[in-house]
């Protein structure tokens, strides 16, 4: 029988695991226990399914991009359409279970981190669905980034706190999230957005996005008879590529490529690669690869893409390494500008920052492969919060 | 032999006094700074230094000490910095001293390394907010070894049967977080603190010791007869960021730290 992972301590290998204060400790596993029945009671899981479905639209398409597998004249290309999903990305799959948790155990305010504004308008708006009160912890920089998204989660009737601490971006932002969390533990539900934090989070998040996989491997069944060569997802914390890998990680066959951001360049210390260019370390509660000094001081990261820009990853991405299950690339800034135009161009799909760095490699690979190969890149979010840091580039270079 | 610890609470129990705990984040506004202040709460009669290593996600901290760990990177402090620090303060001080941070620096600095090290300076015990029973076995392998206190902490969220675990297995004290909160932001409510520390006390017979929140003499004396001890952090790095330009910052420092002192000294046993 294979083994599960995570152990029951939450670890990962060496990774993961239960890095936190004692005042979290007891909410942390009240969690867990909250999670494992709910993962268990079949109700809860048709109460899921039925949200997915009906009020996120699920399942998204696994769309063949023809032409810009033609324009690249090797490998098919298929796009698994997250992009489609209410809210406009994969974020949804996550805030949906957990929020269902939440209510199941009785808690009627939920807070959260965000980066770009993805995972907090996802918060933002189960928490309208379920009328509960919601606090959005935001570093003050990205606020000012990504402008449309804190207005879009103003009129959910959410509260975006600006978080001045440090970089004042997702790494702080996360940090004062935890530490509303250890002030109001009792009745607060925090809804993490990624794969990272303690354990229950990174087995959680990738159990609610694990249905992007699960679809995927259906629908590419369905359509070629047979599983896909590889998989390719950006990876900033890891949420959209774990919930495509993991359900393919005993088919040896299918080969999983993480992009990371390496933002202005790996040597310029200015990007968001934590597995590809960081050293193992511990944060926001797990261990991990991070981004960090010689004496263990968490660095910042850096990406065009406001999703990516955080320093460490999520663990099970760290063991998929070690275990070398999964391969980890990097993506710099003007590649990713360039897919995303390319994209539009010619498919007709703006795609977020954050995916054009998954398709930005599998456009190069695919041209070294054969035709009959078939890569599937998850296409996490659209692209509509990226149009004005576009616009601003293309003013540039014009 | 006895450890500093041990030493001092068993010193301090046999004259009925309460042990007063002074928290301060290393390199603000310097090293030598710090040195110089500590010899000052020292000699005004504080009996436990808490040294805080300053990191870069200080997530249990409120904003007065998160401002502080980042002007003590600013100014460059690293671990390695602080062990030094506390090597030249042993020639002229025995106060026992409990490092207290966050796991990373440690983790990066090597845990056997560090052990040895912190043994070799003259660090009694180690506090490290985000290392739970749960993950504490790795550094507490070579910590446990050098004879280094392993201090925990209880949180008012701890269940009965976790302060078992927690008491267990810990050495030197017990630290009774006052509040489900970060440091030095709100009061405690001496009420809970009674509550809570009955519980505890059923539980185990270790020194227990109270912070985070606590800030004037006053709150000090209305909580010392209850615990062993009182830890007072914020209000100190406060009020050495405020007084940090006058050449009297260290005697404003030190006159503050005895009138705690004299409040925790003053309450009767209950």
């Amino acid at each position: 029988m294979r083994k599960t992972l995570p152990d029951k301590k939450g670890h990962f290998g060496i990774f993961g695991g239960r890095y936190t204060a004692e005042t979290l400790m007891p909410a942390l596993i009240e969690l867990e226990e909250a999670y494992l029945g709910a993962r268990r009671d079949k109700k809860f899981q048709e109460d899921l399914a039925l949200y997915l479905r009906e009020y996120s639209g699920r399942e998204t398409p696994l769309y063949y991009a023809r032409r810009l597998t033609e324009k690249l004249g090797g490998a098919k290309i298929y796009l698994k359409r997250e992009d489609l999903n209410h809210t406009g990305a994969h974020k949804i799959n996550n805030t949906l279970g957990q929020a269902l948790l939440a209510k199941r155990m009785g808690k009627k305010r939920v807070i959260a981190e965000t980066g770009a504004g993805q995972h907090g308008v996802a918060v933002a708006t189960v928490a309208a669905l379920f009328g509960m009160e919601c606090q959005i912890f935001m570093g003050q920089e990205d606020i000012r980034r990504q402008a449309p998204n804190v207005l879009r989660m103003n009129i959910l009737d959410a509260e975006v706190v600006p978080v001045t601490s440090g970089t004042a971006t997702l790494k702080d932002a996360m940090s004062e999230a935890i530490r509303q969390w250890v002030t109001r533990v009792r009745d607060t539900f925090y809804v993490i957005g990624s794969t990272a934090g303690p354990h229950p989070y990174p087995m959680m998040v990738r159990d609610f996005q694990s249905i992007i996989g699960k679809e995927t491997k259906r629908q590419i069944l369905k359509r070629e008879g047979r599983l896909p060569d590889f998989l390719i997802a950006c990876v900033g914390g890891g949420s959209n590529a774990m919930g495509l890998f993991y359900p393919f990680k005993d088919d040896p066959g299918v080969a999983m490529i993480g992009v990371e951001a390496a933002g202005k360049g790996i040597i310029t210390e200015m990007h968001s690669a934590s597995i590809s260019a960081g050293t193992i370390g511990v944060l926001h509660g797990n261990k991990t690869y991070l981004l960090q000094d010689e004496d263990g001081q968490v660095r910042d990261a850096h990406s065009i893409a406001a999703g990516l820009d955080y320093p460490g990853v999520g663990p099970e991405h760290s063991y998929f390494r070690e275990t070398g299950r999964a391969q980890y690339v990097t993506i710099e800034d003007q590649e990713a500008i360039r897919v995303f135009i390319s994209l539009a161009r010619w498919e007709g799909i703006i795609p977020a920052l954050e995916s054009a760095h998954a398709l930005a490699y599998a456009m190069r690979l695919a041209p070294s492969l054969d035709k009959d190969k078939i890569i599937v890149v998850n296409l996490s979010g659209r692209g509509d919060k990226d149009v004005e840091i576009i616009a601003e580039r293309m003013e540039v270079h014009q | 032999m006895m450890g500093r610890i041990e030493g001092k609470f068993s010193y301090l129990r046999d004259k009925g006094e309460r042990a007063l705990i002074a928290y301060l984040t290393a390199g603000d506004p310097s090293l030598e700074h710090t040195k110089e202040i500590i010899l000052g709460l020292d000699a005004a009669g504080v009996d436990v230094l808490e040294i805080g290593v300053p990191f870069s996600d200080p997530t249990a901290d409120g904003p007065i000490i998160q401002a502080a760990s980042r002007r003590a990177l600013q100014n460059g402090v690293t671990l390695s910095d602080i062990l030094d620090m506390i090597k030249s303060l042993r020639k002229i001080s025995e106060i026992p001293i409990v490092l207290f941070g966050y796991y990373n620096p440690i983790f990066i600095y090597g845990n056997e390394r560090f052990a040895k090290r912190a043994k070799e300076v003259g660090v009694d015990g180690i506090l490290v907010v985000d290392l739970p029973p749960e993950e504490s076995a790795e550094l507490r392998r070579y910590t446990d070894r050098s004879g280094i206190d392993f201090i925990s902490l209880i949180a008012p969220t701890t269940s009965t049967e976790r302060i078992e675990k927690i008491s267990r297995d810990a050495t030197g004290f017990l630290y009774y977080i006052s509040i489900t909160g970060v440091t030095g932001t709100v009061k405690p409510r001496v009420l809970d603190i009674k509550r809570d520390v009955e519980r505890i006390r059923k539980i185990t017979t270790l020194p227990l010791v109270v912070g985070f929140g606590i800030s004037t003499p006053q709150q000090v004396g209305e909580i010392a007869p209850y615990v062993d001890g009182v830890v007072i952090g914020s209000a100190f790095v406060r009020m050495i960021e405020e007084n940090r330009d006058r050449v009297d910052m260290i005697h404003i420092v030190s006159d503050y730290a005895r009138k705690m002192k004299n409040s925790s000294s003053a309450s009767p046993p209950p």
